[in-house]
């Protein structure tokens, strides 16, 4: 296998990651939902909390993107 | 880059002297980076300015001034307390910079040959160097306000004492790693962002180039997708701008009260 082809899939496998992180931002969203619909008067309070929760499940995932990125162009 | 195509996403983060396309040996260079800095500072100063009129009824350009200045005045007292409004000069640099870098990266000036947009926060030495900021704000207020007892930042209180040893190495390598993730976060989100625009953007070109009913079908899905990714684009440029504003208060606030 030359380089070039290896980087490509290595590329592709590393991006998985970012799947994953959707995964979890999507379950920080959900859950925060959950929570404000059950009580609505606290949920205002909570959206930094909420944002918080977002910026540490979308770094991960910001993170695969950018080694997927390195593995793609590094020569 | 694959062999499949011409498609050079990386190109759109060099940073170049202004009239040229080669970075001399000298550091002292006017370069796009440094224009569209200047460019964002002038939109900053032309909003701000245009919302200090101290009307007693607002209009509509006041009125988002003084909505902008109160949002960020909350950031600052809820995550710190009565005393955040002596952060708040920082925390407002910080996100309206952000914020204005990630909008005017995303227009679509390109229209016009010579303006092409350059995102001053698509690289890391911008948005390194504010967490670095941030943290020198952190550091310092902690170290005057405290003295040494700063150091039990890394104990939080009221942990049993076998716990203290494990705990306090994992705090030291948490409170390390967090100006990189800080400054990381609205970098990646640009690059990462401006990377799929521009590969989406080629697909657009590249399929109306091949023509035939596919080549024009993925042009269309790929135009489809370019405006979706730029409208969400301007969502992510104020979610990053918003989050390194909030956690910047959050880190000063655990240097101002020691938890």
């Amino acid at each position: 296998m030359d380089l070039a082809s290896a980087q490509v899939i290595g590329a592709g496998i590393a991006a998985i990651g970012v799947g994953a992180a959707g995964v979890g931002v999507g379950f920080v969203f959900g859950s925060f939902l959950q929570g404000a619909l059950r009580n609505p008067a606290a949920a205002g309070g909570q959206t930094g909390t909420l944002y918080i929760g977002f910026a540490a499940a979308e770094l991960l995932g910001l993170m695969a993107f950018a080694v997927a990125m390195i593995i793609l162009y590094a020569r | 880059m694959a062999a499949a195509g011409k498609i050079d996403p990386m190109h759109q983060f060099m940073i170049n002297p202004i009239g040229s396309d080669q970075l001399a040996a000298t550091p002292f260079q006017f370069t796009n980076s440094a224009l569209w800095m200047l460019v964002v500072l002038a939109v900053i100063v032309v909003f701000m300015w245009g919302g200090l009129k101290r009307e007693l009824v607002p209009g509509r350009w006041q009125a988002s001034v003084e909505y902008l200045t109160g949002f960020l005045g909350n950031v600052a007292t809820q995550s710190i307390g009565p005393e955040g409004r002596k952060y708040l000069p920082w925390i407002f640099t910080a996100f309206t910079f952000i914020l204005v870098a990630n909008w005017l990266g995303a227009m679509p000036f390109g229209i016009v040959p010579a303006a092409h947009p350059f995102t001053v926060t698509s690289q890391f030495s911008i948005t390194g160097t504010m967490s670095i900021i941030s943290f020198a704000i952190v550091l310092g207020v902690g170290f005057y306000k405290h003295g040494l007892h700063f150091f039990s930042l890394f104990v939080p209180k009221d942990t049993p004492l076998a716990l203290k040893f494990f705990i306090a190495p994992v705090e030291v390598i948490s409170f390390l790693v967090r100006p990189f993730s800080l400054g990381l976060r609205p970098f990646i989100a640009m690059f990462a962002g401006h990377i799929l625009l521009d590969v989406f953007g080629n697909f657009v070109i590249q399929g109306i180039n091949s023509g035939g009913p596919v080549g024009y079908g993925v042009s269309v899905l790929a135009f489809a997708f370019v405006v979706f990714v730029g409208a969400l684009e301007l969502l992510v440029g104020a979610i990053q701008a918003f989050v390194f504003a909030l956690l910047t208060a959050l880190y000063i606030n655990d240097a101002v009260n020691l938890h």
